[in-house]
């Protein structure tokens, strides 16, 4: 039988936590809920002996069980509750060598509360480089837990971490910090309102109940002011007790202490990346580079996508008979998935600089520049991390929000993430910008495509702050409003870390988005080449007289073409998808939007790159073009049947640009937002406030420009 | 004297942090009295700053550093 062991990974922010997990697991991780919570959990497999599999969660970094933000409070509700299935039976500890006396406090914490621990000591090298080291058995003896040595980011000491989980692993837990000096009958009143025998996880329950939790808490008030009970006073002697232990610890099991005067790496850096000219023209002059090299560097990569899809498009309709499956298969589902497959390579370099830009430390950087910029609009520097990220997709931005302690600040930053421009807006921004700039078109070194797309960033940049600024004056706040954050020393970039997140990112982007897209394109490709039997009918009648009615010289190629590529349209126009997109003409008219463009709108409610594949589907089913790499050029040449003129005009291309820039069109979002805030008002709020937002904007350019 | 006032190139040692939610959150980050502080980096619009305090780089707002108290220690050529 196998045995299954789960272990929790627990330790401060920027321990090497991550780096850990990634070593253990690899590529076998996912991020899932907790049962019947909104718990989110990451996990992973890994076998420890043939017979044994290691279940190992890793937990958001913390710096005490007394949490303070969203984060930390997954961490502390996982670890508190022993029903839980997946309460673990083990703690790994993370410790930074570094900064050992910090990083035990939440150690001792964590083996008070009752959870056998381990040490995985991280780090060893940036210590040494301080002068400081270890004798690691006087640590083991005077901590009385085993301690394994190891180099998360290079991967050493993995081996004798499983050997001691095999070998040494821990039945009891130790104590550091006794209640004896508290009054006993209120330990038992709490242990019995909390139902929690360990007294110290009773207490701390309670405390952290009263100030986060709502269940229970007006009993647990009661039992504090019976007995007087300061709980400010009393976590503060808790801290002091825990650091005199741990100090006394320390001291005896440190070999060898200089104090190194040379200014250390990450401090020569700050200087300049930091620095009052020079940081704020790097973050720019990066922030430049990256959107550079998601328009030209993934440009290779896009033809090669583009040709492999025409190619198999091309084979699947001359080896599959023609008929019902072999239009639903070229014309619908490859047809929408080449689409938005096609911009992998620009997701990919995207994610990229951000996974490398975190990795090495420096985002805690653009958090620390730009902290007194956000303030004003109701916003921190930890709000900037989410807000970049936003550029790739506002799902991990909006957990990543976690991290901001003030509940206003982080209602704020959620509000305002989905106007940050993510990438599922790139593939809609590229085509439409590609409608009006030649792809060749340069300025200096410059490619214009690039300039443009990254006016689109700062458009939505610049509307998420002034909408955090409207917000900032709605939204009431009694909570301390504080920005405390640590500086990590800067890394070198870990590759296996950067392929893990990039792996885990396309993967996310292309079964999450595909599911959507094969359905949305399936049945967009149903409503499309369906309608109701008389009218459509009545087309296919109307051209059959046309083409009986040709003489013989006029039955050419280019004449019969020329009838059938009528035929579809008018067939298009008369389909269900058709109906529907000339039903929801009216509202669009003003934003200079045709039924077509309704239909694409439709469709991108449940995802923005779905406009992409909806509009190749729908072209490619009106019969102008069954080349993929051409979309563009069937718009280009589109004409309004009415007016006579081109569909997209410049004014249109504006309209929709700026739509598609401010919209809430996402339902993961939508989702993700409802299960962060909790709150069905906010969802909502966001969605009225975003959508009106857009039809606004949108209206006001075409009604100008057009 | 407060955390607030330090200039750059100055040591000094915490003696003591005001505040209830703000200094227990200090004290489990390692800004503890009796720890060295030095000012290390200013933000590029003078608003926050970065400390180096114990074996730890903390950044935080000048409002919050003004409830962390310091006595001078060491004055260092800049």
């Amino acid at each position: 039988m196998e045995r299954i062991i789960t272990v929790a990974l627990v330790g401060n922010p920027n321990c090497g936590k991550t780096s850990l997990f990634n070593a253990l697991t690899g590529l076998n991780q996912k991020v899932s809920n907790f049962p019947g919570t909104t718990v989110e959990k990451k996990m992973g497999d890994a076998m420890l002996t043939e017979k044994t599999k290691l279940q190992i969660i890793d937990l958001p970094g913390t710096y005490s069980l007394y949490p303070k933000s969203a984060d930390e409070l997954v961490t502390y509700e996982i670890l508190r509750n022993k029903s839980e299935t997946n309460f673990p039976d083990l703690v790994i500890f993370i410790a930074d060598a570094s900064n050992l006396k910090r990083n035990l406090l939440l150690f001792t914490q964590v083996c008070d509360l009752g959870v056998p621990a381990i040490i995985a000591l991280n780090m060893m090298d940036v210590a040494a480089r301080r002068g400081i080291s270890y004798n690691l058995e006087a640590l083991e003896s005077n901590l009385g837990v085993p301690i394994v040595p190891i180099n998360a980011r290079k991967r050493t000491g993995i081996d004798a971490l499983k050997q001691t989980l095999i070998h040494k692993l821990p039945r009891t837990h130790v104590t550091y910090f006794g209640l004896e000096n508290l009054d006993q009958a209120m330990l038992n009143e709490l242990s019995q309102v909390t139902d929690k025998r360990n007294a110290y996880a009773a207490l701390q329950y309670a405390i952290n109940a009263k100030e986060l939790l709502s269940e229970k808490s007006v009993r647990i008030k009661e039992v504090f002011e019976k007995y007087a009970f300061d709980t400010w006073q009393f976590q503060e002697e808790e801290v002091f007790s825990r650091y005199h232990t741990i100090d006394k610890v320390v001291k005896i099991s440190r070999i060898q202490s200089q104090d190194n005067l040379k200014k250390s790496i990450t401090r020569k850096m700050d200087a300049i990346l930091t620095h009052r000219f020079y940081g704020i023209g790097i973050f720019l002059a990066l922030m430049f580079l990256i959107f550079q090299a998601v328009f030209s560097w993934s440009a290779y990569p896009m033809d090669l996508v583009e040709y492999g899809f025409a190619w198999m498009s091309e084979y699947i309709k001359n080896t599959l008979p023609p008929g019902v499956l072999n239009d639903l298969l070229v014309e619908g589902i490859l047809a929408g998935l080449s689409g938005v497959i096609v911009f992998l390579p620009q997701i990919i370099v995207l994610f990229f600089f951000i996974a490398i830009l975190e990795d090495i430390g420096y985002m805690a950087r653009v958090g620390f520049i730009m902290d007194k910029v956000m303030r004003p609009f109701g916003m921190n520097g930890k709000s900037i991390v989410p807000l970049i990220s936003g550029m790739a997709c506002a799902v991990p931005s909006i957990m990543a929000s976690r991290s901001i302690e003030n509940r206003k600040e982080r209602l704020i930053t959620i509000l305002v993430i989905p106007l940050m421009s993510c990438s599922a807006r790139l593939p809609v921004y590229a085509l439409l910008i590609s409608l009006f700039i030649p792809d060749t078109a340069v300025w200096g070194p410059f490619n214009i495509h690039g300039l443009v797309l990254m006016l689109m960033y700062l458009i939505g940049f610049a509307a998420a702050l002034l909408s955090a600024w409207i917000f900032k004056h709605f939204i009431k706040s009694v909570q301390q409003n504080y920005f405390l954050m640590e500086l990590p020393g800067y890394k070198l970039p870990v590759a296996s870390n950067i392929l893990i997140t990039l792996y885990e990112k396309s993967a996310a982007f292309v079964y999450g988005a595909g599911k959507i897209i094969i359905a949305v394109s399936v049945v967009l490709w149903v409503l499309a080449s369906t309608g109701p039997r008389e009218k459509m009918a009545a087309v296919t009648t109307k051209y059959e007289v046309q083409m009986a009615n040709l003489t013989e010289s006029e039955k050419n190629e280019a004449m019969i073409g020329g009838i059938s590529l009528r035929r579809d349209a008018d067939l298009l126009e008369a389909s269900y998808a058709g109906q529907f997109g000339k039903f929801i003409e009216p509202v669009i008219r003003p934003l200079g939007f045709d039924w077509k463009i309704g239909i694409a709108l439709l469709t991108s409610m449940a995802a923005r790159e779905v406009f992409v594949g909806t509009m190749t589907t729908i072209y490619s089913v009106s019969g102008a073009e069954d080349n993929l790499d051409s979309i563009r050029d069937a718009m280009l040449v589109e004409t309004n049947s009415q007016t006579g003129k081109p569909s997209y005009s410049l004014a249109t291309v504006f309209s929709l640009l700026i739509f598609y820039a401010f919209a809430m069109q996402c339902i993961s979002t939508v989702a993700i937002v409802k299960k962060e805030t909790d709150s069905t008002k906010w969802t909502i709020i966001q969605f009225v406030y975003l959508t009106v937002l857009a039809y606004g904007s949108s209206l006001f350019i075409y009604q100008v420009f057009g | 004297m407060n955390l607030s006032e330090i200039k750059m190139g100055q040591q000094a040692v915490v003696t003591k942090v005001n505040g209830d939610v703000l200094a227990l959150k200090l004290f489990e980050m390692g800004v503890l009295p009796g720890e060295q502080v030095e000012l290390e980096n200013i933000a590029p619009f003078g608003d926050p700053i970065a400390i180096r305090v114990g074996e730890s780089k903390l950044c935080l707002r000048l409002a919050d550093a003004a409830s962390i108290e310091i006595e001078l220690s060491v004055w260092k050529e800049s």
